[in-house]
């Protein structure tokens, strides 16, 4: 199991090349977040995040996920700082004995990444006027009922 | 003595990112009140509780927790991850 919080972009291929080597991974599934811009007007987004506790929060999710479907690998990179429109915020990759496991698990790890581990987004607009944090969604919360 | 440290609109509104608090508060609870009750920019950012996240020594925990043997208070919005 891996967890990185970095402000660096990360290789997508070479963060897989050794991933899920152990002989009883049947199954890997690989999510990446990247900055989307909905409105047309967005520039980028200032991540912020709280040191230490991140890696804490994130690593409890990942021993939860890897507990619960058997994992056989997992890692979990989120970067923080300016990142702007196409821009890869994070990823998740697990490992598992068949593809049910490995996809159930990435789901997981999202939905609690999203309202439980703790980072912020805020907007800022191409023309520098707009700058307004991303709202935490009750759909975000309701997500985590299903688990 | 605890640190307090504020993040995303928290930390913006009272215009600190951390500062060391002396006090006898005995729960998170306690500890918001003391601080409102300091100047209008706190009373503003703890003004809806609802819309607050708190976590002592890096644990998310409720509003009515104990501060004994605490190091440090974060208080934030909800969390956007992901």
């Amino acid at each position: 199991m891996k967890i990185r919080v970095q402000s660096d972009d990360f290789d997508l291929a070479a963060e897989l090349a050794g991933f899920g080597q152990a002989a009883n991974t049947g199954a890997t599934v690989t999510f990446t977040g990247l900055v989307r811009d909905d409105t047309g007007v967005l520039d980028h987004l200032e991540i912020e995040h709280y040191p230490g506790m991140c890696e804490r929060a994130i690593s409890k999710i990942a021993e939860d996920a890897a507990e619960r479907w058997s994992l056989t690998d997992c890692l979990v990179i989120h970067r923080y700082g300016k990142l702007h429109v196409g821009e890869q915020i994070m990823m998740v990759a697990t490992a598992g004995r068949h593809r049910v496991e490995a996809f159930e698990a990435a789901e997981y790890l999202m939905d609690y990444l999203k309202s439980r581990a703790p980072f912020w987004k805020k907007e800022i607009s191409r023309d520098g006027t707009v700058a307004q944090w991303v709202s935490a969604k009750d759909s975000d919360e309701d997500a985590l009922t299903r688990w | 003595m605890i640190d307090v440290v504020y993040f995303a609109w928290v930390r913006e509104r009272i215009g600190l990112p951390s500062e060391q608090i002396e006090t006898t508060a005995e729960t998170v609870m306690d500890l918001v009140t003391e601080l409102k009750a300091r100047e209008e920019r706190y009373d503003l950012a703890f003004a809806d509780l609802e819309s607050l996240r708190v976590a002592v020594d890096q644990e998310l925990v409720d509003f009515d927790a104990p501060l004994a043997g605490v190091r440090e208070v974060a208080f934030f919005p909800p969390m956007t991850g992901g």
